[in-house]
């Protein structure tokens, strides 16, 4: 038997107000007829509660756009699941914040996509950052701990000082500034996001001294550019080991991009229980442990470490799920990621980002 | 690095930080905004008494008179442990 999950990411809704090319939701959106109703969420949390789930993480999307939040908020907490909302603070009201937090809310993620309203709004696509300051705010009003959270890519990695004393200012405890991972939307403007040399070889020391400076006031949690790396990133610390992710539709993932692994089958919460998927569902078992694994993981003593990698990036890159990682500088096809950094870290032609929008 | 921990410091449970026994494992856990600590049965008794209110020293003494072997040594560093993972704050 696979070890229990610690969480669950329950994905509410793929509706947001916010437009982000960055997104690393499907390009193909759940549509709101396609969503899971308030008793089939309700019944998902209990059953991710029985296998062992002590973390429910409400996303999206804009999970706030969901009416039945609340309630779904107090089930959550009724539970003993430690609640986390991840919002993008836009529909966050200080009414709205103070009901949630009475119901269970323990903890706010607050998306922020630069230190200025003008990059902000325009990463955004929307006038989001003055709601964005106000709904911190009322995150630290109401008492409850906040993290900041911002993407990283060409568009704002020079303003990564601007971002850190932004989140200063917001009062975070954590700031998570997460370069880009080329999944959904995020892939589709690779162009447009990955980062050049120079300007990660920049922001990495001005992050460090950050990390230096707010030690014990803000904890600065800093992810990896894996294109520019030598190793892969320990992607889901292993497939089917920690999290499992419900998409809005009800879809049960192993990661929240498996979707882009055409040969996966996807089991669905109407179909089956989350116990029966969790441990015994092809997809789950399909890259779990090591036994999946050829060389050069299989003999490397890396895979301890860092799992193989990315399945639904090996899948991406090299149409082969159960491949190495390809940014891993180990992987005979790593010279397909050196290409695509030679090509599109400065394109001579900058194609327009492609936002985000449902279909 | 894990930096030391004094037998005078006041240790308390962060803001934000849940502490909750899981049926599930038979284990008391600690949640936290990205984490989840499994205790164990030592660790679960130390954080209990992280009150805001007794010192280190305090709690070792109180855990002497339930285990055998109760070093404060042993409780400060495992507090130590909690501050680095943020569960739990030190005054003083």
């Amino acid at each position: 038997m696979a070890e229990a999950p610690f969480g669950l990411l329950a994905e509410l809704t793929h509706r947001c107000p916010l437009q982000c090319g960055y997104c690393s939701n499907p390009l193909e959106l759940v549509r709101r007829d396609a969503e899971l109703s308030t008793e089939d969420w309700r019944r998902v949390f209990d059953q991710a509660r029985a296998l062992g789930a002590l973390q429910i993480h409400l996303s999206g999307g804009e999970p706030l756009l969901r009416p039945d939040l609340p309630e779904l908020v107090a089930h959550a907490n009724s539970l003993g699941c430690y609640v986390n909302l991840v919002t993008s603070g836009v529909g966050l009201s200080r009414d709205r914040l103070r009901s949630l937090a009475s119901l269970g809310v323990d903890h706010v993620q607050l998306s922020l996509q630069d230190a200025t309203r003008e990059g902000n709004d325009r990463i955004a696509g929307i006038k989001a950052f003055d709601r964005k300051v106000e709904a911190a705010a009322h995150v630290l009003d109401e008492g409850l701990p906040l993290t900041v959270n911002t993407v990283l890519h060409r568009q704002n990695l020079d303003n990564v000082a601007g971002i850190i004393a932004m989140a200063e200012q917001m009062g975070a405890e954590r700031l998570e500034l997460a370069n880009t991972q080329y999944y959904g939307w995020a892939l589709r403007n690779r162009a447009v996001l990955l980062p050049t040399r120079a300007q990660l070889a920049a922001a990495d020391p001005v992050v460090a001294a950050a990390q230096e400076r707010l030690r014990g006031r803000m904890e600065i949690v800093y992810v990896i550019a894996d294109y520019h790396e030598a190793h892969p990133k320990p992607c889901m610390y292993g497939w089917g080991a920690r999290q499992l992710t419900v998409a809005p539709n009800g879809d049960v993932l192993p990661c929240p991009a498996a979707t882009v692994i055409s040969s996966l089958e996807i089991e669905n919460v109407r179909d089956s229980s989350l116990h029966d998927i969790w441990h015994h569902s092809p997809s789950f078992n399909a890259f779990r442990g090591f036994e999946w694994m050829r060389d050069p993981c299989r003999s490397c003593p890396r895979k301890e470490i860092d799992f193989g990698g990315c399945r639904c990036q090996a899948f991406q890159l090299t149409g082969d799920a159960a491949a190495t990682d390809p940014v891993c500088s180990l992987s005979p096809e790593r010279s397909t990621v050196d290409l695509i950094l030679e090509t599109e870290m400065a394109p001579s032609e900058v194609p327009a980002m492609a936002m985000r929008k449902m279909r | 690095m894990t930096a030391a921990v004094a037998l005078d410091a006041v240790p308390r449970i962060r803001r934000g930080v849940k502490c909750t026994y899981d049926q599930i494992r038979s284990a008391h856990v600690v949640l936290f905004p990205e984490g989840v600590l499994v205790l164990n049965e030592t660790a679960a008794s130390v954080v209990a008494l992280c009150d805001g209110v007794r010192s280190v020293g305090d709690i070792a003494v109180v855990l002497a008179d339930e285990y055998a072997g109760v070093e404060p040594g042993d409780v400060a560093s495992l507090i130590a442990r909690m501050v680095e993972r943020r569960v739990v704050d030190v005054d003083g």
